[in-house]
């Protein structure tokens, strides 16, 4: 083992190394964050299967393909593989390549930092999904993990579980305070705070965060641990504590987390929408002050989740009123992306069709939100599945597809190519029709009162159910044809231009496409 | 500001086995957690794969950090740089609040909330048919289980060692900063001296506090399986036992750099950065002898 600091190339003119150990060795951004969206797009495939097999239980009641316990690993493992695996590393990825090149910086800030807050994820998720393979089996408990489901009653592969989320935290949260360091340090002359591309604007708020509550998760873990193996009484009541602790600690964690996997979403639809309708994008500044009281919202709703836990009045109307109040900065950015296509001369290739779907459906989602928020009427929808196709419909076809979208958008200048625009509308199409058949029906069975992370129903629901795993099947198979694409364009295809996009604005459309190995090792003026 | 001279490193090798070394760590703790609670269930050798795990990330960090420190002294970071560690250094301090804020918050929960709630008092006081007998007081000397889970006999005196402690610590950043004022007039022997001194208070600090553990365990029935009091008592003062050893062990390091001449009055962020965290440290301290000693 010799150290890998090569002295033969000098600085700013030198590609990449050969081999697989430029993957792995690597200090350049732009290679960090192809790592991390192939990692994302792996994760996407492997909790969609777990998805699948869900899905396939469920094509009819009665219990036919698996086994109740093996149903809640699959439940629980396709949770937290697209949480933590697919949707937040494929943000983080997007944000190593495009955020040094849209505030004109030559590398993230930490480069060494960088690479290992990326190789940490592959060695985490290989632990997790290793549990699938032991007599234990995976975790079971659901991917909020509540206790005592995960303290008392849960299999031993808990304790990889635990250290497996702390190794996720450390990746995170070294990858959140790059992102900071780089954004607050290495903006190019002249790009003040206030003209920075709102996708820098959201991901530079999801980082603070990220550092601010992925502690607080393993603080969390780190208390079931001790529950479990060293006899405290964090969330035993027979000893002092509350169960309904875990909850409270998990959910400080988890509602600022739900806004970390749609805030950058929000950032990359912001970039698309302007430059598909050829106008600057309406009403900046209210953007990132949207964006920003978003953020400190999400720190005081928490409690939303837990209206049926059995909280004193006064706590279930505080956290009924400030979660209804995120609708009005969520509101403004509607508007704002309507206002920002009204009277644009729009086009519609593929990355536009995926922001416009994210802003329809993202909405709906926001609607069914709003309807949970009132904690009366979430007394009837608690557990149900109008949950489940609440949150889905704002992180398939928000958080997922705000991915896909910028995936689309900028792999011209990731790759030098355009892709097939033939076969970027079919996979919308598909897409699209997928995930409204499969999520839709949801809402219905849901308000019908069937609960979720059960592997049985009763026989009501039995029409909405087929017809969702049919939508289920159609949107995970066409993901190949995501997949399909991405490889046919790294290959080939018509060379793109700089500029990539008619009305694209912003430094990485000034840089050559493909984006050289390093960029801006002088850093640009920014008028 | 010009980013010309930003210094991006080639590549590395540090990232890749630092993975291995952690993901050693946490699949041998894991194994040997699990060996612990189920008597011998699990894969073989654990403990090995922990001690291989540890060692790798200790080695890794070792010359990670030797080479920052050499690149650094070679004159290849601009004031840009300084200033990304800066950043870094702070937002890093403030992922260790958020960490300790998540266990204030607890206890907070169980002492305004949870723990009147068991004793029928308050808006969920209907938890008391629980345990019909509890009383709640805090310190909880008596566990809702009551004979089935003992609680403390008695708690840690906050007027003789914890007092202690609190000079100790209060003491140890005053002369922390006198050290620094001493490196920013280059009076290097002074530096050398209060640095000294300041990691002595900190080994003193982490002595006082085993033996405080060593009296709950042995005289108080002060324990981690105590009940709630004693959750949080040892979770909360013994990650901030964790830290001081921590900071104390970077203080050290600091003082064999200036020893060696490393720093020079206007660059010398390793110090401030182990100054920062010391000072974060200590303000814990204060927090921990309000909140869990005093009140």
């Amino acid at each position: 083992m010799t150290t890998a600091t090569a002295s033969h190339d000098d600085h700013g003119h030198h590609g990449p190394a050969k081999g697989i150990m430029r993957w792995v060795l690597t200090t350049n951004h732009k290679d960090i964050g192809t790592l991390y969206l192939w990692f994302a797009f792996t994760m996407l495939l492997t909790g969609g299967v777990m998805a699948l097999i869900v899905r396939t239980e469920l094509f009819q009641p009665g219990m036919q393909l698996i086994e109740p316990e093996f149903y809640n690993q699959m439940t629980t493992m396709h949770g937290l593989i697209m949480v933590f695996g697919a949707i937040m590393p494929a943000f983080v990825g997007l944000a190593n390549w495009m955020v040094p090149l849209m505030i004109g910086a030559p590398d993230m800030a930490l480069p060494r930092m960088n690479n290992w807050s990326f190789w940490i994820l592959p060695f985490a998720f290989g632990m997790l999904l290793f549990t699938l393979f032991t007599e234990a089996g995976a975790p079971n408990f659901g991917w909020t993990f509540y206790a005592p489901l995960s303290t008392t009653y849960a299999p031993s592969s808990v304790t990889y579980f635990i250290f497996g989320v702390h190794m996720m935290g450390i990746s995170s949260i070294m990858g959140a305070i790059n992102i900071i360091v780089t954004i607050l340090n290495l903006r190019a002359p002249g790009m003040t705070l206030m003209k920075m591309p709102l996708f820098v604007w959201t991901w530079f708020i999801t980082a603070y965060l990220l550092v601010a509550v992925m502690p607080v998760l393993a603080g969390v873990v780190t208390m079931m641990l001790m529950d479990i193996h060293f006899g405290t009484s964090f969330f035993d009541a027979a000893g002092g504590g509350d169960p309904v602790l875990f909850q409270h600690v998990f959910w400080f964690f988890g509602h600022p987390e739900v806004y970390i996997m749609i805030l950058p979403a929000f950032g990359i639809v912001s970039q698309i929408i302007p430059t598909f309708a050829r106008k600057p994008l309406f009403g900046y500044a209210s953007m990132v002050y949207a964006t920003s009281s978003i953020a400190f919202l999400s720190f005081i709703v928490w409690a939303h989740h837990m209206f049926t836990v059995g909280m004193p009045l006064q706590t279930e109307l505080f956290f009924m009123y400030a979660t209804m109040l995120i609708a009005i900065p969520t509101g403004v950015k509607v508007f704002n992306w309507v206002s920002t296509m009204f009277r644009g001369s729009m086009t519609f290739e593929t990355p536009m069709l995926f922001a416009l779907a994210f802003v329809v459906l993202f909405t709906i989602g926001g609607f069914s939100g709003l309807m949970l928020a009132i904690a009366p009427a979430d007394f009837q929808y608690h557990d149900t599945y109008f949950v489940v196709a609440h949150f889905h419909y704002v992180l398939v076809p928000g958080a997922l597809f705000g991915i896909i979208a910028g995936v689309y958008y900028w792999l011209p200048k990731w790759t030098g190519n355009y892709y097939n625009e033939k076969l970027g509308k079919f996979h919308f199409w598909m897409s699209f029709i997928g995930v409204n058949v499969t999520f839709f029906p949801m809402h219905f069975v849901g308000l019908a009162g069937m609960p979720r992370r059960i592997p049985d129903y009763a026989l009501q629901f039995a029409d909405f159910n087929a017809i969702a795993t049919v939508g289920a099947f159609i949107f995970g198979f066409s993901q190949l044809i995501f997949l399909f694409i991405l490889i046919k364009t790294i290959r080939g295809g018509e060379k793109a231009t700089d500029q990539v996009w008619e009305g694209a604005e912003g430094l990485e459309w000034t840089i050559p496409s493909p984006a050289p190995y390093h960029t801006f090792a002088e850093a640009p003026h920014v008028k | 500001m010009t980013t010309s001279s930003y210094y991006v490193p080639e590549s590395s090798y540090f990232p890749i086995v630092a993975s291995f070394g952690l993901i050693g760590m946490a699949a041998g703790a894991g194994g040997m957690i699990n060996h612990m609670s189920s008597g011998g269930v699990g894969y073989a050798f654990p403990h090995l794969v922990f001690l291989v795990g540890t060692l790798l990330l200790a080695f890794i960090l070792f010359n990670w950090f030797s080479k920052v420190i050499i690149e650094s002294r070679a004159g290849m970071y601009s004031p840009q740089m300084d200033m990304s560690y800066r950043w870094g250094m702070g937002w890093f301090i403030f992922s260790e609040v958020m960490f300790f804020a998540a266990f204030f918050g607890v206890l907070l929960y169980v002492r305004q909330w949870a723990g009147p709630w068991l004793d029928g008092q308050g808006d969920k006081g209907s938890s008391h048919m629980l345990w019909p007998d509890f009383d709640y007081a805090w310190p909880m000397f008596n566990n809702p289980a009551g004979a089935d889970l003992p609680g403390p006999k008695a708690v840690i005196d906050p007027w003789h060692i914890p007092l202690l402690n609190t000079v100790l610590l209060m003491s140890s950043s005053v002369t922390l900063t006198i050290a620094h004022h001493a490196l920013r007039a280059m009076h290097r022997g002074k530096t050398i001296f209060w640095l000294a001194v300041t990691v002595i208070l900190g080994a003193i600090f982490v002595y006082y506090q085993v033996l405080e553990y060593i009296e709950a365990y042995t005289e108080l029935g002060l324990t981690l399986d105590s009940g709630i009091y004693g959750s949080t008592f040892f979770m909360l003062t013994g990650f901030h036992g964790v830290h001081v050893t921590i900071g104390a062990f970077i203080l050290f390091i600091m003082w064999i750099r200036i020893c060696k001449g490393h720093f020079t009055p206007d660059q010398h962020f390793g110090f401030e950065a182990a100054a920062w965290y010391w000072h974060f440290v200590d303000m814990v301290w204060v927090g921990l002898f309000l909140f869990v000693y005093i009140l």
